[in-house]
Formats: structure tokens, C-alpha cells, sequence
């Protein structure tokens, strides 16, 4: 592979920047995905990235920083599934759906009035596909701290989010403030999904948030693996894509580079196909089958 | 009705559910109930599908106001969070890709509520251990919780509920959706727990047959109202009859008893039509 290091991989300072910043969306995207998937929480979280898209377009009309825009979004969007979560759950999938249908549409025209304003289709392919090829120094500091909010948040809520993600009545009945969980989970969530939305486009953020977690929950059964095995295959997919993107600039003679989220979107989906081989399909099979050779011991 | 309380009453009484009333939208759903339960007795909650039995867990739990009346735990109101009442919900839907052991369920239960990081300690693993041994649920404890029967799963969350040491055990319909077998190992396994441990049982059932072996007292709901007692004061004709507002019938059968609604002697319809079973 020496035209790898030929083409200046290691040397380039947007490949670094690029690498730190995916990276870090990786394990944060993978920490709060594993509870959104367990959870059945997919829809939120896609639903969410919709929100953060109007955010995100409508902060780079305005000049401002999409990331900023992206998790402002997101906050909101949270927020407000959270107060329909009160009634029913089919209410909140249409209340949802009806939600995200206009915030699209808010975004279709914040992005037609930016691109129109700019005369350049730049916006639109930054907004929805993502730009982290072309981060600059004080969002790097933003996507740090963001990230490390997120984190803490997670690590805070763990263990009354699992036990009010089995039931949340028997969490509420330990004592649990199970509202209070389930909005800091939310506001997590819009953070990892803001922070996604920068890395790998507002549209493609739930693929790093809901893939490396699906994959990993297919791969054990213990929810402290899940989540060390759903940041590895986020981190190797958004690393690997960046290698991918970075070189096929010299795969044509034009030297137009692929967008690095296609490489990034299409790494996470193979990975979840293999865990769909016969093979894997066994051995997560044997794996969740009560096997009195496996030692007791090794607790987390 | 309310027989007074008396203080060495008081005193011995884990429970005391005095005069509740609880309306959800706009529905009585319970009116003035009252009754007590007492360290190392099982009783059954039993009444049919909408008779209040879940609406009246959550209200001693704490997790449903009444609007009427109070609850006594160990002989003070009770605020909600209240670490003396271990409980199981009804219907709880472990998913099978959920990446949690039987042990891992158990140990929620020592520890479940806090935030942060738990501390990995011996004393904390040998708990968890020793609650697996004391439900028989060894053999399966390092399964995924969602794979496992639902018997195995009764267990599992028994344990869970269990192992934070309360005095008073809530069970919501653990045996709906078992077959009969797991139901009865449930039931016994239950039995002896409250024995063992002297704790209060409380289990809630729509069918009382499967608990008669078993239970010390007997609470049914019917109709928003309860009566309580032993089961041979509290399921007569007249007692039930009060509380349903109509008359009703008890019969035994081979050691099964059998409620059935009247009247059973209208010469106008045929008996078998007008006959509804409890």
C-alpha cells in the first residue's frame, strides 16, 4: 500500500484534523447509539438529525457556525419529543413524523435561500453530506467540548437509563427520576446527533449513530462490550473512510475527490452485513445460548 | 367496615392501605379500600381484568396519587422512592438483542438508580450470586435476559427486586403468560421466600385457583371496592355478592372454587346461557 503514504496521508494537517474530529463522533455517536438502538429509539434519533439539518441550514444563512446550528436544533427537537412523549406512543410516531416532515421543508428553503444568496452549491452539499474535510480550529475546540458534554452526560445516566430502558415502571418504582433521565439521554442524544450531522452530513448522521451500535449489539451480550465494540467499528469506519476519500483523489484523472461520507456510510454497512454472515449468525447465536462451560467470573 | 387499628396491630404490620380512592379520568377506579399485610404472609390480589389491581400497586408504590385515604409503609406514608418495597411489574418486554445477562438484571437491582460508574466490588458480585442461588436461577444467569422463558424471567426479576432487600414484595400478574408448571414454581418459589425472609408478598392475579395452596390472606377487588381476609372469609357468597353490586355464587369443585354470576334459577333463560364466569 506504499501509495498511501506516497500521496501525503500522514503529513496533511485536514486529514488530521479530519481523523481527530471523526474519530471523536465515532465513539461519542457509538456511546449514546447503543441505548438509542436498545431502546428502539431509531426513529427519534433520525428524526432528530431531520430537526438538526433545519438548524444547521438555517445558522449557515445566518453566518453562524452549522455545528452550533446542528445541536441547537437537535436541543430543540429533543425537547419537544420529550413533552409529546406524555401521551401515547402511536400519537408520538405521527406527532414525529409530522414534526420532521416540516423541519425538511424548513431546511429545503434555508438551503435554497443560502445557496441562492452565496451563488454556490457548496452549502448544500456541507449541510447534508457533511464537511470534515474542511473544519477549522475553534469548531475543532466546539466539537471537543460538545463531545465531552455528551460523554459525561452518558456515563452520569448509564445505569438508571438501562434499568428505565428494561421498564421504566420498575425503575420509577427504585426511585429513579425517570423524566429527568430520559431528558438528559435526550439531550445526548441531539449533542451526538449534531456532532454527527457535522462529521458525516445531516442527513447520514443516524448511519454512524444506529450502525456501529447495531453491529455490536449483534456481537455480544454484555452492555459494556456492546459499547467498546460499537466505538472500534465506528472509529475504523470514519478512519478507513477518510483514507479512502483522501485517496481517490488520484483514482481519476480529474482528481475529484468522493465524498468521504459515502466511504464512511458504506464501511458501517458492510460491517452490519457481516455480522448477517451464517457464520457470525452462529456464533451470536451460541453466544446468547446459556452455556454452562462459560466461566461465571470476569464481571465488567 | 374498616375494623379500627390497633397500635400492636400497627406495630406488626408492614403495610397498612387505609380508605383509598382513586378516580382516573373521571372513572372510580378504586373506593375506600382498605387492608393490611403482614412480615412472612403471601397474599393474593385477585380480581379480574380492570378491577383497579395495577392502579393500586402504583398507589402503594407511590407512584399513583389517590385521591382519598393514605398509605401506610412500615408505619409511615409513603413517599414513593421507597427502598422497602421490591416490585414487579406487569408485561415487562425484555427484547432478545439486549445485552443484558440475568446477572446483569440482578445486579440493577442493588444499585440501578445511581448515576455514575458502579464500583466493581466482591461483596457487590457474591449478593448478586447468592440472590441467583436463592430464585434457582444459576443455570441461566449468564443468558441474555430476553432469550429466557418466561418463567426463568419471572425469576430473574423476582431476584431483581428482591436483592435490594425490601420488606414488602409487589408482584403485578407474574403469572399471566406462564403455563401452568412455571406458574406454580413461581408460586412456590414465592411461598417460600416470604417464609425465609419474613417479607410480605403481595401478587396480583385475575385467576386465584393457582395461588390457593400458597396464600396466607386473600384482597378482592371487584366493582372499585375490596374485601379482605382468609380466603375462606373473604370468598362467600354474600361477601362478593356486596362487592360486585349483584349476586353472585361460589362454588368449589374438586378443591377449585369457581365465582359465578347469578341469577342461576331465572325459569325465563336457560341456566348455562345466563351463567358468567368470574
Amino acid at each position: 500500500m506504499h501509495w498511501i503514504f506516497e500521496s501525503g496521508f500522514f503529513s496533511s494537517h485536514p486529514v488530521h484534523v479530519a481523523l481527530f474530529v471523526g474519530s471523536l463522533v465515532a465513539v461519542v455517536s457509538a456511546v449514546v447509539g447503543v441505548f438509542t438502538v436498545m431502546r428502539g429509539q431509531s426513529f427519534a434519533g433520525h428524526s432528530l438529525a431531520d430537526v438538526s439539518t433545519a438548524g444547521g441550514s438555517g445558522a449557515f444563512l445566518v453566518n453562524v457556525n452549522p455545528l452550533l446550528g446542528f445541536v441547537a436544533g437537535g436541543v430543540v427537537g429533543a425537547g419537544a419529543m420529550e413533552m409529546m412523549g406524555v401521551r401515547r406512543a402511536r400519537g408520538r410516531d405521527l406527532a414525529t413524523g409530522i414534526v420532521l416532515g416540516a423541519a425538511i421543508g424548513l431546511a429545503a428553503l434555508f438551503l435554497y435561500l443560502g445557496t441562492t444568496r452565496s451563488s454556490t452549491t457548496g452549502a448544500s452539499q456541507q449541510i447534508l453530506f457533511g464537511s470534515i474535510f474542511e473544519i477549522d480550529g475553534s469548531t475543532v475546540a466546539i466539537v471537543a467540548v460538545f463531545s465531552v458534554v455528551c460523554l459525561v452526560i452518558m456515563a452520569a445516566v448509564q445505569r438508571p437509563l438501562l434499568l428505565s430502558s428494561v421498564s421504566t415502571d420498575m425503575a420509577a418504582a427504585r426511585g429513579v427520576p425517570v423524566r429527568l433521565v430520559g431528558l438528559l439521554y435526550m439531550l445526548a442524544l441531539a449533542l451526538a446527533v449534531g456532532l454527527s450531522s457535522l462529521a458525516i452530513g445531516a442527513i447520514l448522521s443516524t448511519a454512524l449513530l444506529i450502525g456501529p451500535a447495531a453491529v455490536a449489539l449483534r456481537l455480544t451480550k454484555r452492555i459494556g462490550r456492546a459499547i467498546v465494540a460499537a466505538c472500534l467499528t465506528g472509529v475504523v469506519s470514519v478512519a478507513l473512510g477518510v483514507l479512502l476519500a483522501y485517496d481517490s483523489y488520484d483514482w481519476n484523472s480529474s482528481h475529484a475527490a468522493w465524498p468521504v461520507s459515502f466511504f464512511i456510510v458504506v464501511l458501517i454497512f458492510l460491517a452490519y452485513l457481516a455480522t448477517e454472515l451464517p457464520f457470525a449468525r452462529a456464533a451470536a447465536a451460541r453466544r446468547r445460548d446459556d452455556d454452562p462451560m462459560v466461566p461465571a467470573h470476569g464481571d465488567r | 367496615m374498616t375494623p379500627p387499628i390497633h397500635p400492636e396491630d400497627a406495630l406488626r404490620e408492614l403495610l397498612r392501605v387505609e380508605g383509598v380512592s382513586v378516580t382516573l379520568a373521571g372513572r372510580q377506579i378504586l373506593e375506600n379500600v382498605s387492608f393490611g399485610l403482614r412480615a412472612g404472609e403471601f397474599t393474593g390480589l385477585i380480581g379480574s381484568n380492570g378491577s383497579g389491581k395495577t392502579t393500586l400497586l402504583r398507589v402503594i408504590l407511590g407512584l399513583q396519587r389517590a385521591d382519598a385515604g393514605q398509605v401506610l409503609v412500615l408505619g409511615r406514608p409513603n413517599t414513593g422512592r421507597n427502598r422497602s418495597i421490591g416490585y414487579v411489574p406487569q408485561k415487562v418486554l425484555l427484547d432478545p438483542d439486549m445485552p443484558l445477562r440475568a446477572r446483569d438484571l440482578v445486579a440493577l437491582g442493588i444499585d440501578g438508580h445511581r448515576f455514575g460508574f458502579p464500583l466493581p466490588s466482591r461483596q457487590r458480585r457474591d449478593a448478586v450470586e447468592a440472590m441467583l442461588h436463592a430464585v434457582d436461577a444459576e443455570r441461566f444467569a449468564d443468558a441474555r435476559v430476553g432469550t429466557l422463558s418466561g418463567g426463568e424471567q419471572q425469576r430473574v426479576l423476582i431476584a431483581h427486586a428482591l436483592i435490594g432487600r425490601p420488606q414488602l414484595l409487589l408482584l403485578d400478574e407474574p403469572l399471566a403468560n406462564l403455563d401452568l408448571r412455571s406458574g406454580q414454581e413461581v408460586v412456590s418459589l414465592l411461598d417460600r421466600i416470604a417464609d425465609e425472609q419474613q417479607i410480605a408478598v403481595l401478587l396480583s392475579a385475575h385467576e386465584m385457583n393457582p395461588l390457593l395452596p400458597v396464600i396466607d390472606r386473600i384482597v378482592y377487588l371487584a366493582g372499585g371496592r375490596a374485601a379482605s381476609g382468609t380466603t375462606d372469609e373473604v370468598v362467600r357468597d354474600e361477601v362478593l355478592s356486596a362487592l360486585y353490586g349483584y349476586e353472585v355464587h361460589v362454588h368449589t369443585l374438586h378443591g377449585r372454587i369457581l365465582v359465578v354470576a347469578g341469577p342461576t334459577e331465572d325459569p325465563a333463560t336457560p341456566p348455562d346461557a345466563s351463567l358468567k364466569v368470574i
